[in-house]
């Protein structure tokens, strides 16, 4: 008898809250570190063309 | 060192292991042993994925980096906070939610029994080779410009950190890597700081102009060993690997108080990574800028081996080449002076000229060292002709005060024994977890049986480090060695997880002879890229590679195979 697959288990809901200020939801925190990550490469950026 | 530095090193090491070992004594749960105390928060595990990552190497070798190569290094990093995003988002509460003990434990609820042996394999054959290099590396450093005996000093860091390690496990792990991070922190601050004070006023635009301070390169040139791209791309990849399928990785994140928790420990990395690389290239890179304005720069910074070679009978010519470097560093001086004096009126005709002439005369000191290596390998052809490891050591010995120089040889010891006891506690938890455990699934019931055997696999996994840095040579560039290691591997595994979370029709059977032969295919082009010039591509790229020929592989498999094939049949997640 064929055994048909077993669906892999779904991560939980993102419904906990982060518990940080200014956040209400974890997309909102993962947000915030790629615009940081941006502003980070834009500092390398200035930092590079200012003393080339 | 005088006894204020030999105070300070033993008593901040040997006082954390201590205190790491007294404060666990008594763990004996086979939860905390391996995933440390539940009530761990998001900076205790923060600090503790910082700290595994974040080797003897790291303070040894990327000052070099910054001295030799500039700061573009730091482009190795770009991937490293979009890949702890993805980690966060899918991995952590796959993990969490299955509740394993190992990365390598979700393989086998997904698939079968053989990927996660294969995944637990791949796993212990790169780091178990790694575990030798990140004892071997700070250890030869140390050793040889303090005139330590290397043996003794690879048995000391491997007995110390093995006692604890054994001892308190995951619980000890966290703990001590929380002190040794501080002790880090406090030695590269108190370093710089004191850097700054020796340096003149321009220091940032003579480093700038002499090309140390290119941080990014978005040109596509693929002869580029570091560019914005192969960083973002190759360094997703690899950093998705280490922190998404590494054990010595996961172990740290996914035991603690809550899904939050592990979370916002990886965030705090995904934020800290990138400015904690940028100031330790900086450092490196403002040493170039101090070392162009002393009077007795070395032709060659490991001065052990140059003096090894230079009283022989090559004697004079080795001399010839210290007097050519000096007289052309004098030179150099001259320009760098002239240059800063006409800086005000840039792009003017002087200051152009000026400029020109810094550079012609960086370009002859260049050549110099070139020449001492040169004399070197002729000298002797297995002589160690890569001293930029040599460079921010040589600077603690010669410009620090007593007791900060203690306290810098802690930090290199405190990151030696940090990442070491990660890798220990992963080596010790994935050999009983996915190897004793799964072939004597009848023991698996008694938990101190379970613990003890743990104890014992991680003891076994540090005296082989201990014997593998003993006995084996080592490429010159340790950090490159690492990385190299860590590429030939990662990528593969890391597509039997891509293809685990993401490609959910495809089956064991698959994705095992995928993996194999994406992993034949990572070895072909590593050992001919010397023959076929194509294939002599930046390393970075066999984690794209590996992770790409894994997962079209697997699904080109399971097509052949078709749903009904051998081992269609998917065992039941937890």
């Amino acid at each position: 008898m064929p055994i048909s697959p077993t669906p892999v288990a779904k991560p939980p809901s993102d419904n906990e809250p982060p518990g940080v200020p200014g956040f209400r939801t974890w997309k909102g925190v993962y947000a915030f570190v790629f615009g940081a990550f941006i502003l980070m490469v834009i500092f390398l950026a200035i930092i590079t063309r200012v003393y080339a | 060192m005088n006894l204020l530095d030999w105070m300070v090193l033993l008593g901040t090491m040997v006082g954390i292991a201590a205190y790491g070992t007294w404060r666990t004594r008594h763990t004996d749960n086979l939860n905390t042993y391996l995933k440390g105390n539940k009530s761990t928060g998001w900076l205790t595990i923060g600090i503790s994925v910082a700290a595994t990552q974040a080797s003897a190497i790291t303070f040894l070798s990327i000052p070099g980096q910054g001295f030799e190569s500039g700061i573009g290094f730091v482009q190795n990093y770009f991937g490293l906070p979009l890949a702890l995003i993805i980690v966060c988002a899918v991995f952590l509460p796959i993990y969490r939610k299955l509740g394993v003990y190992t990365a390598y434990e979700f393989l086998g609820q997904r698939f079968d029994k053989k990927t996660r042996l294969l995944g637990a394999a791949l796993f212990l054959l790169q780091r178990g080779v790694q575990s030798g290099v990140t004892i071997y590396a700070p250890a030869i450093i140390l050793s040889t410009v303090l005139g330590w005996r290397l043996d003794l000093t690879i048995i000391f860091i491997g007995v110390l950190v093995v006692v604890y390690t054994v001892t308190g496990g995951s619980a000890a792990v966290n703990l001590t890597q929380k002190w040794q991070m501080g002790v880090i922190f406090a030695g590269m601050v108190t370093a710089f700081v004191v850097l700054l004070t020796k340096l003149p006023g321009d220091a940032a635009h003579i480093a700038g102009a002499l090309g140390k301070l290119e941080a990014v390169d978005f040109s596509m040139n693929p002869d580029r060993r570091y560019t914005f791209w192969s960083g973002l791309f190759g360094g997703l990849f690899l950093s998705l690997s280490y922190f998404g399928t590494d054990q010595s990785q996961v172990q740290r994140y996914i035991g603690g108080a809550s899904l939050r928790e592990g979370r916002l420990g990886l965030m705090f990395n995904a934020l800290l990574k990138i400015p904690m690389q940028f100031f330790i290239l900086v450092l490196g890179a403002l040493l170039f800028v101090f070392y162009q304005f002393q009077p007795n720069t070395p032709v060659f910074f490991n001065r052990v081996e140059w003096e090894r070679h230079s009283t022989g009978e090559n004697a004079s010519q080795f001399l010839a080449l210290e007097q050519k470097h000096a007289a052309l560093h004098q030179v150099k001086q001259e320009k760098i002076a002239a240059w800063v004096a006409e800086r005000e009126t840039e792009g003017s005709a002087a200051e152009v000229r000026a400029r020109a002439a810094m550079l012609e005369s960086q370009r002859a000191v260049e050549a110099v060292r070139k020449e001492a290596k040169d004399a070197l390998r002729a000298a002797d052809p297995r002589a160690k002709v890569k001293d930029s490891d040599y460079v921010f050591i040589t600077f603690i010995l010669t410009q620090l005060p007593n007791g900060v120089i203690g306290l810098l040889i802690a930090v290199m010891f405190a990151a030696a024994l940090g990442s070491k006891a990660g890798e220990l506690n992963a080596l010790g938890t994935t050999s009983t977890i996915d190897l004793w455990r799964h072939f004597r699934p009848l023991a698996a019931h008694n938990e101190a049986r379970n613990v003890r055997n743990a104890k014992w696999f991680t003891a076994l996994w540090g005296a082989f480090a201990i014997a593998f840095a003993l006995f084996a040579g080592f490429a010159e560039n340790l950090i490159e060695a690492i990385n190299i290691i860590a590429s030939i591997f990662y990528g593969v595994l890391l597509g039997v997880f891509v293809v685990a979370f993401f490609v959910k029709h495809v089956r064991g059977t698959a994705v095992f002879w995928g993996a194999i032969g994406a992993q034949l295919l990572i070895f072909a082009l590593r050992f001919l890229k010397d023959t076929i010039p194509v294939l002599d591509f930046s390393y970075l790229w066999y984690n794209v590679i590996g992770c790409v020929a894994c997962v079209v592989f697997s699904v080109l498999l399971q097509l052949v195979i078709g749903p009904g094939g051998p081992h269609s049949t998917r065992t039941q997640a937890a």
